[in-house]
């Protein structure tokens, strides 16, 4: 039925008219599509997805972390309470701060997971090294978010165990001093401790994850997932594959041997 | 054969009038949420009025062409072919061939301007902001002496805990706790121990090993705000529960992690009454009570050695 047919090919044009309006203005489909529809070894498998993974787990973080400051109230003497009022009288506070206390420790443990992974599969080596490194500059960030968060709660454990942290920080030779004096706000522990150690903890911190994240997934856009060590496929060599069916769509792709359009790359 | 993305002319909507009534209508409902409910209504006719005309002036080019066709399907393909071509004395084409000297020279004038004067921008915005961040490290902040109130609340030879404010204006988060006995006199003047509770390994509250006694406890309210005295008897010296330091009753170290001995405060007595100065570090203690010889240094984060050769690892302190 031909009629059929087309009022179908019409709905599928209404529907990806406004996706191709996009596309054609902000290239943003294609940009998707090519960080998500990207070629990956074939034996990759469970192991490679402890990266994304961890991205989760920092997503969720950001998340509940966002609903949790529209309720906590950094100052010494409110702070214990509102975390309380959280826990016990907001709609689901308890969840959600459970979600971002656990979390937080999922956050790390994945981030060691990832890190072993990519360590035994040797998927540091060339031409990876630099993402490695952006990695291990991730990895402190995210251990200050939590020697950050961990004073917010503002009980005795959080007082003291900043108090030693703090002071750990302080007997680093020679600047290990200006360091504590830096985390305290000054001399003394006070008021101004808590709100800096806020200010870090949901803005410095998360601002520069999400900015090394950014350069950690370019980088692994733009180098490709490593072979696992098994591998039988030799690194570097040219697989005979068929050529990828040219001449999609910008939204779905073509069906497979469809003609390719002549001016098309 | 279909335009290619790249050769399609941008398609301009023809000149319309009617947004502008459709911004006053907007304005008229938000303006009518606040004042009153008739001039809302009559924001939103004139929204839907002159939105509908808007709407219809828009899309005149697509309807014109796709009769039939389901409005906003047509796209842009079809509706190019009617927009003019950017004639070739406009945009890039006119532009005359760069001359080679006079172009490059004004390229990297213009870029070292751009980049200077944004450096110095920078420099102007960034230099105040980490100066207000990283300031309180190199300020000397303020103490007031603590007043603890007649030293006749100081039996002779006795240990008193006192928990005072450090600064009342803070608040609870600066109560701190020290370690007060009464040594007696020392010829003509009287004598007192008073030891920091800030453990000298990561700055735990260090606690008396031995009794203490509640029932003679003092509440005084004093200039300095309230301060409590509990008479205790740390025969065991003080130890720390946070990595078991351990301390004799001078505050010098006698087992676990602690460099140092605990930390003193500097005592004055005015008027019969004990107030508590600065804090100092100290090494080591020989001696016991007021006859005690104190190595005395300036006061130092917890776990920094103040003598020995591990002193030289901690040069300069921040003021405190």
């Amino acid at each position: 039925m031909p009629g059929k047919r087309s009022r179908k090919e019409e709905m599928m044009r209404a529907a990806q008219y406004p996706l191709d309006w996009l596309e054609e203005r902000s290239g943003l489909i294609g940009g998707v599509k090519y960080f998500l529809f990207r070629k990956v070894p074939r034996d990759s498998g469970w192991w490679h997805t402890l990266g994304s993974a961890t991205l989760t787990a920092f997503l969720v973080q950001l998340g509940t972390g966002v609903i949790l400051a529209m309720y906590y109230k950094p100052n010494p003497n409110g702070a214990y309470e509102s975390v309380q009022h959280i826990t016990n009288d907001v709609t689901l506070g308890w969840l959600v701060r459970g979600m971002h206390k656990w979390g937080a420790s999922v956050f790390i443990i994945l981030i060691f997971f990832h890190m072993a992974r990519v360590f035994l599969f040797g998927a540091y080596k060339y031409p990876r090294e630099l993402n490695w490194i952006v990695g291990a500059l991730l990895l402190p960030t995210a251990l200050l978010e939590g020697f950050s968060g961990y004073l917010l709660p503002y009980d005795q454990t959080a007082y003291w165990a900043t108090v030693v942290g703090i002071n750990i920080n302080g007997t680093a030779p020679f600047l290990g001093p200006f360091l504590a004096s830096f985390l305290r706000s000054g001399s003394e522990i006070g008021g101004d401790t808590l709100s800096r150690f806020y200010s870090l903890h949901m803005l410095l911190l998360p601002g520069a994850i999400i900015g090394l994240i950014t350069l950690h997934l370019y980088l692994v856009v733009r180098l490709g997932v490593s072979s696992p060590p098994w591998s039988e496929e030799a690194a570097g060599r040219e697989r005979d594959e068929a050529p990828a069916p040219r001449g999609a769509g910008l939204v779905s792709p073509a069906p497979r041997g469809a003609a390719r359009r002549p001016a098309d790359g | 054969m279909e335009p290619q993305p790249g050769q399609e002319k941008p398609h301009l909507p023809p000149p319309s009038l009617w947004p502008i009534g459709f911004a006053i209508g907007v304005v008229c409902i938000l303006v009518g949420l606040i004042v009153s409910w008739p001039a809302a209504a009559v924001g939103v006719v004139l929204t839907v009025i002159f939105g509908f005309l808007w709407v219809r002036d828009v899309t005149t080019g697509y309807r014109r062409r796709d009769v039939g066709v389901e409005p906003g399907v047509g796209g842009p393909e079809s509706a190019t072919e009617g927009a003019p071509a950017i004639p070739a004395d406009r945009g890039e084409a006119a532009m005359p061939p760069p001359e080679r000297g006079e172009t490059f020279s004004r390229n990297v004038f213009l870029e070292g301007a751009t980049l200077g004067l944004g450096g110095v921008i920078t420099g102007i915005v960034t230099v105040p902001i980490l100066g207000f961040a990283i300031g309180p490290v190199f300020q000397h902040q303020h103490h007031e002496e603590i007043d603890l109130g007649p030293i006749s609340n100081f039996k002779e030879g006795q240990y008193v805990v006192a928990t005072f404010l450090s600064n009342a204006s803070e608040g609870e988060i600066s109560r701190r706790t020290a370690y007060i006995r009464n040594n007696g006199f020392l010829g003509t003047k009287p004598s007192f121990t008073a030891i920091s509770n800030r453990c000298a390994h990561l700055g735990c509250p260090v606690q008396p090993n031995g009794p203490m006694f509640d029932v003679k406890k003092v509440e005084q309210h004093t200039k300095s705000g309230p301060v409590t005295l509990i008479p205790t008897l740390p025969a065991g010296g003080f130890g720390c529960p946070c990595h078991g330091g351990q301390y004799d009753q001078e505050g010098n170290r006698t087992a676990g992690p602690p460099v140092r001995a605990l930390d003193r405060y500097e005592f004055y007595i005015r008027n019969g009454r004990l107030s508590l100065g600065k804090t100092y570090s100290v090494a080591h203690v020989d001696g016991a009570g007021a006859n005690a010889k104190i190595q005395k240094y300036r006061l130092t984060g917890p776990g920094q050695h103040v003598d020995g050769v591990e002193q030289l690892l901690y040069p300069l302190q921040p003021p405190s």
